[in-house]
């Protein structure tokens, strides 16, 4: 069937020998719009299956492969620059995601592409790291006054930074999820157990099973569904690479996320990489973390709005329901970061375009270049 | 089969469904709409553009299309779409097909990397093409239309795409886009060349597309080996004028407009540096499209 074509291809590569050139513009279509093209040449050529790509085809894929090993260089050079601001501080900083990839020298990070860093650092010396920022190039992108507030006061972060010449984004966190949220993971021990990041000297990445935990956490929290299957190849990957290499990796993971409230997310990584993926979970873990599962039907709804959330987001992919999933999985993302009584009046306002300035405001992308 | 050869309830209705699959030098792409000044004026200005079957691979998916709200009533809007994403602010409906160019170019300039893509102009004569880089406002665009009226190959009007592997130039022979004072002149100049309908208050102001030569466009798969590499500028009652550009400075004005030079890291220095080493490089003033045809063809002739 067309809707799991790229899905198939990153699981069982060998069917790439059977396509025909239609599916092969189909597969990357659903590739480019779920972020994943250059990890499926990798997997091709892994497999060795590129061959059977038509040229065509094959250059779509090798040119992705160029465009995410120049985003990999230029993160190396960025962390660079970051650990030059903010070394005087001496503040421990924390890379997240795809960064701590790339850091921890992870194969999470090949091919991926990057947008981002995402720093965290303990809360009382988040201060003296933004400021330490803000005096090398970085500044604060422009908000209004309500959006400011909105971050200062009830997120896990501060508003985003962009450095002025290179235009790159610093998404710097004092925790991993919202202050108003359901869970209240400690960033603390997340800090205390991260290891010194093996490519990236200077930077901490987190600890094998807490990345995992926070991969899983971050997806099944977010409203946006974009990069949802991306997302899940980083879980299902992580988790292969880890439980090959990490001693005690499987024994440890379900305990640490019960002690970082963070069990929920985890079991619903776990279930649908195993579905999408076929990660090797063992018996005993999936158990184990099926006792943080949700009641019965709020678990099928789950699944329907996971099936439908982690497709690639192409014309291709989307049935009768998928409207429908999509709006609930940003209602879903709201609801999990805050309160109904500080919800309400910020969806409110977010709906009201006149309060929304600063969205409209933003320049068009400079069409007029090309 | 060209695109003129089919029927225009066939056109549309290829546009209105699974797509019109056309192809442009190396470049395949399926483009979707319903908006019928899109299916006129793409009528029109590819006419001699090859179709190629429906269910072939093409290399980038476009879309044309009104949004959706009230704004489909009330001073309405187009959109692009790249293979579902929307990369684009909306922009007035009457630059529904410059909006379609811009974004062919944007797809090529962002995903062609198998190419080194420099934003140039590229024409070619007895088998020797001339780049002409230069800023917007540089008559690039109306010199590039002006000779390739009188004998001289269109490639491309905006992108130079290179072969990193043979150094050689691949055209697209797409519209050639021209603005505001250029449209009375060319239509002066070559009064039996096509245009499409003018887009007035673009970005760029009023916006008008040449049909390419239909040679150039037969000729579309042969790639052309650089020869010169010519900074033109307008300058207003100049006489022409054909001075050596230094090879260095060529070189870095091409890495700072190229679009995927950074992306392409030592290979895309090592074929820009290859390029330069093979040419020759030269400014060039003129203010009379006569004169600039005399100078290009001395130039083709070896005199």
């Amino acid at each position: 069937m067309a809707t799991d074509l790229l899905l198939r291809l990153l699981t069982t590569p060998a069917e790439a020998c059977s396509l025909a050139p239609a599916q092969w513009d189909l597969a990357l279509r659903q590739a480019r719009r779920a972020g994943l093209t250059a990890r499926l040449a990798l997997v091709l050529e892994e497999a060795e299956a590129l061959g059977a790509a038509p040229t065509t085809a094959r250059r779509h894929l090798g040119a992705a492969v160029v465009v995410a090993r120049r985003l990999a260089q230029a993160l190396e050079w960025e962390l660079a620059c970051i650990q030059a601001a903010v070394a005087a501080t001496g503040a421990p900083v924390m890379l997240l995601k795809g960064a701590a990839y790339v850091a921890g020298g992870l194969p999470a990070a090949r091919g991926r592409l990057f947008n981002d860093v995402d720093l965290l650092v303990p809360r009382p010396q988040l201060d003296a790291v933004e400021q330490a920022l803000l005096e090398h190039g970085w500044a604060p992108m422009k908000l209004d006054a309500y959006d400011q507030r909105y971050y200062r006061r009830w997120m896990h972060e501060v508003p985003p930074l962009e450095h002025v010449r290179r235009q790159t984004v610093i998404d710097l966190h004092h925790n991993i999820l919202p202050l108003t949220a359901r869970y209240r993971p400690d960033p603390a021990k997340i800090l205390a157990a991260a290891r010194p990041a093996a490519q990236a000297p200077g930077f901490l990445v987190p600890a094998p099973a807490d990345l995992v935990i926070h991969c899983a956490t971050h997806l099944f929290h977010e409203g946006e569904t974009d990069r949802a299957l991306r997302d899940l190849l980083d879980f299902d990957t992580l988790l292969r690479h880890f439980g090959r290499t990490e001693p005690g990796f499987w024994q440890d993971l379900v305990p640490r996320a019960r002690a970082l409230d963070l069990a929920r997310p985890l079991y619903y990584g776990l279930r649908y990489a195993h579905r999408l993926f076929h990660s090797p979970i063992p018996p005993a873990v999936m158990a184990a973390a099926a006792e943080h599962a949700p009641p019965k039907p709020v678990g099928w709804a789950m699944d329907w709005l996971a099936r439908e959330g982690l497709r690639p987001k192409h014309a291709s992919c989307r049935g009768p329901s998928t409207g429908l999933a999509h709006f609930l999985l940003y209602v879903r993302g709201h609801w999990l970061r805050m309160p109904p009584h500080l919800l309400l009046p910020h969806l409110l306002r977010k709906a009201l375009p006149h309060w929304n300035r600063h969205r409209a405001a933003k320049p068009a992308r400079a069409l007029d270049k090309v | 089969m060209n695109l003129r050869e089919l029927p225009p309830e066939d056109i549309r209705r290829r546009l209105a469904g699974p797509g019109l699959c056309l192809r442009t030098g190396p470049i395949t792409v399926r483009i979707r709409s319903r908006l019928p000044a899109v299916v006129h004026t793409l009528a029109l200005l590819y006419a001699d553009h090859p179709v190629v079957a429906e269910e072939a691979f093409c290399d980038f998916h476009v879309r044309l299309f009104q949004p959706a709200g009230l704004r489909r009533w009330w001073r309405p809007q187009v959109q692009f779409a790249f293979d579902d994403f929307v990369p684009f602010k909306p922009l007035p409906h009457d630059h529904a097909f410059p909006m379609l160019e811009w974004g062919l170019n944007w797809a090529v300039a962002n995903h062609a990397h198998w190419y080194l893509v420099l934003h140039a102009a590229v024409i070619e004569c007895g088998g020797r093409a001339a780049i002409l880089p230069a800023p917007p406002g540089s008559g690039k665009s109306t010199l590039t239309a002006a000779l390739v009226q009188r004998g001289w190959r269109l490639l491309s009007d905006e992108l130079t795409l290179i072969d990193p592997d043979t150094g050689l130039v691949h055209g697209l022979a797409r519209p050639v886009s021209l603005k505001n004072t250029s449209l009375p002149l060319l239509r002066a100049w070559a009064p039996d060349a096509v245009f499409g309908p003018p887009a007035h208050d673009t970005l760029k102001g009023t916006v008008a597309h040449m049909k390419p030569p239909p040679e150039s466009v037969a000729r579309m798969d042969e790639p052309a080996r650089p020869a010169w590499v010519i900074f033109p500028r307008y300058v207003p009652d100049a006489a022409p004028r054909l001075t050596p550009h230094p090879r260095g400075h060529a070189l870095l004005e091409f890495a700072r407009n190229a679009f995927n030079y950074s992306i392409l890291g030592s290979r895309g220095y090592d074929t820009l540096a290859r390029l330069i080493a093979s040419v020759e490089c030269f400014d060039f003033h003129y203010s009379r499209l006569e004169d600039a045809l005399a100078t290009f063809t001395r130039l083709a002739h070896g005199d």
